[in-house]
């Protein structure tokens, strides 16, 4: 950049002893410093009102149950009786099984496009990948429900009934809309997220890593299991806390797929509820004080654990990119 | 057992797990891509002119659009933006210009944490500070809702771009005595400037079609409402509602909206590359470097 190039971008500096101009020059310079202060505090107090309303939201809740309301599954508006334990067991299940699939998929995709596809082809397959991970979860839900849901009551459920029968999360009546369908759209949902993730970490190893390697006599598999994975996975365990992050807040999606019934079951098969899904389904529906502060503080926990999770995830893929 | 075959089967597990990881990558595009063609296909037979620009009607009856929902979802978000872009904006210039100070630490640490809430966690906040006060459901809250969802991605897309102009521009700004607020408004801004622009769209395509918030915020309406403080009618709402309901004639029309939710959100994000491609060739400093 040449120094006119600059001093046409200025307007040119003030001439010196104009006054009136430099006093001019230094309340646009104190008006624009008050605008980025204020703008700062404007954002904090949102977030800070975001924690306090939801904490304030939830306290008749917390002062009625106590800690119990974590572990109990009674959810009962007519009794005026509510426990977190159903909703916290279906998202962690559904979340844990869509993270597990989403993980294996995902990572060996974004190995292939990083290491081994032909260069135009692993870009366009990502550019691919990155804009299906902007498809909102309504789209995702409807093809869930009248698509996903009767492949699961008709080919997936039977079979898996058929060859793991024995074991207690495949037993009983199979319905559609269940735990395994959620855990299958979560899936889909959080795939692009890990690969898109991973796929930039270990594009950000040097060629001359792989290089030395090769030149060592290394085949490619093992290049991309003995010098790149092993540089990048705690990156990778960062982009699978974001995904499970993602997957525990989805609401729309799952709310669709898993049947909505409060009930903690073994099977796989049977539907279940999250808590992000029970608040979209009864927060306008909450006919007492009590039952909407079960659900604000339903929504506080929900807040808390994935802020953890998201947190440590976000930390650990940005001390790797760095 | 000879070096030969040793090298024979380290060659055959290449070419396996190489197969493998193409097969993921091809299964999760192929996947992903079957979702799409569906919902076009199913989607494109119920699109027509009056599905554009009609009210929605009992099911039953033909002929009934999603025109009230269109519209709502241009406001919300639109109401969104303008309440998101200036803040986040100035915060993201805020942490590019101090990056050093305490303050900017802690800032980053927190639009950290807020990109990580669930947007149902925000909803109930949009909820308990903007509905139940007012005891009515509005589309001014759901917008609220989205800008809270919107500003941590602007103040991180801010940021990198101006983290990405030469330290060297500001620092020849700065010799020839231009004060602070010049050297940020005339280069840092200007060479940032596509950058910005893509994380604004973005931030867009990121709540275009959310509806978690909007389930207890614009909460829908069947009417042409446009007065942002009552309830409002928005695609993904009526998408959810048809999709949920028992009736053929209203799954159908799920498909058709849930096919321009698409179309609207990659024409986002495509504009959002081609911001940040176009930039790079027009932009004024760019060519003077």
């Amino acid at each position: 950049m040449t120094e006119q190039a600059v001093a046409s971008r200025l307007d040119r500096p003030s001439p010196p002893g104009g006054r009136s101009l430099r006093r001019a020059q230094r309340i646009a310079s104190q008006c624009f410093a008050a605008a980025l202060q204020s703008s700062c505090w404007l954002f904090m107090l949102v977030v800070g009102g975001l924690a306090a309303e939801l904490i304030w939201g939830a306290r008749l809740s917390i002062r009625t149950f106590g800690i119990g309301f974590l572990w109990s599954s009674q959810w009962n508006p007519v009794t005026q009786q509510f426990g977190a334990a159903p909703f916290i067991y279906g998202t962690l299940v559904t979340s844990v099984i869509a993270l597990a699939l989403a993980a294996v998929f995902g990572i060996l995709a974004a190995i292939y496009l990083a290491e081994f596809a032909p260069r135009r082809v692993g870009t366009y397959l990502g550019l691919l990948i990155e804009l299906l991970a902007a498809v909102p979860s309504i789209v995702y839900g409807l093809w869930g429900l009248f698509v996903l849901a009767p492949i699961v009551a008709n080919w997936i459920g039977p079979a898996l009934q058929k060859s793991l029968g024995f074991l207690p999360i495949f037993q009983g009546t199979i319905y559609g809309v269940n735990v395994l369908t959620a855990s299958f759209i979560l899936t889909l949902m959080i795939v692009p997220t890990i690969t898109a993730i991973t796929r930039d970490l270990i594009a950000a190893i040097p060629t001359r890593n792989r290089e030395a390697a090769l030149a060592l006599g290394a085949t490619r598999w093992e290049v991309a299991s003995q010098v790149v994975l092993p540089a990048v996975h705690r990156g990778i365990l960062g982009a699978c806390l974001l995904a499970f992050g993602r997957a525990l807040g989805e609401t729309i999606a799952t709310t669709m797929v898993i049947g909505n019934r409060p009930v903690i079951s073994a099977s796989l098969f049977a539907p279940g509820y999250t808590v992000a899904s029970v608040i979209a389904n009864e927060f306008t529906e909450a006919t007492s004080d009590l039952y909407l502060s079960a659900l604000i503080e339903l929504g506080l926990i929900l807040m808390v654990v994935s802020l953890i999770v998201i947190g440590l995830g976000r930390l650990m893929v940005r001390l790797f990119i760095r | 057992m000879s070096a030969l075959s040793i090298g024979r089967r380290r060659k055959l597990k290449n070419a396996i797990w190489i197969a493998v990881c193409g097969l993921c990558a091809a299964g999760v595009a192929a996947v992903l891509l079957l979702i799409m063609g569906y919902i076009v296909r199913e989607g494109i037979g119920a699109i027509s002119i009056p599905f554009l620009t009609r009210l929605p009607r009992p099911t039953g009856i033909a002929g009934g659009g999603v025109a009230n929902g269109i519209v709502g979802t241009a406001i919300i978000v639109g109401i969104g933006a303008v309440m998101a872009f200036p803040v986040g904006v100035l915060v993201g210039t805020y942490l590019a210009v101090y990056s050093h100070k305490r303050m900017a630490q802690s800032l980053s640490f927190v639009a950290d944490v807020l990109a990580g809430v669930p947007s149902i966690a925000i909803g109930i906040f949009a909820y308990t500070l903007l509905v139940e006060p007012l005891r009515h459901f509005s589309a001014f809250s759901a917008s609220f809702a989205f800008a809270v969802l919107m500003v941590p991605l602007v103040i991180r897309a801010t940021e990198a771009a101006m983290a990405l102009v030469p330290r060297e521009l500001r620092e020849a700004a700065t010799a020839l005595g231009a004060p602070e607020s010049r050297v940020v408004l005339k280069i840092l801004v200007v060479a940032a400037r596509p950058g910005i622009v893509t994380g604004l769209l973005l931030s867009l395509a990121r709540v275009t079609g959310e509806t978690a918030p909007l389930l207890f915020t614009a909460f829908g309406s069947q009417y042409w409402e446009l007065n942002p403080a009552q309830p409002m009618a928005e695609l993904s709402l009526q998408i959810f509602s048809y999709a949920i309901s028992p009736y053929a004639d209203w799954h159908a029309q799920a498909w058709a909206g849930a096919l321009i939710l698409i179309v609207a959100v990659f024409l986002l994000s495509v504009l959002a590359r081609l911001s940040i491609l176009l930039g790079r060739e027009g932009n004024s400093i760019g060519s003077a470097l």
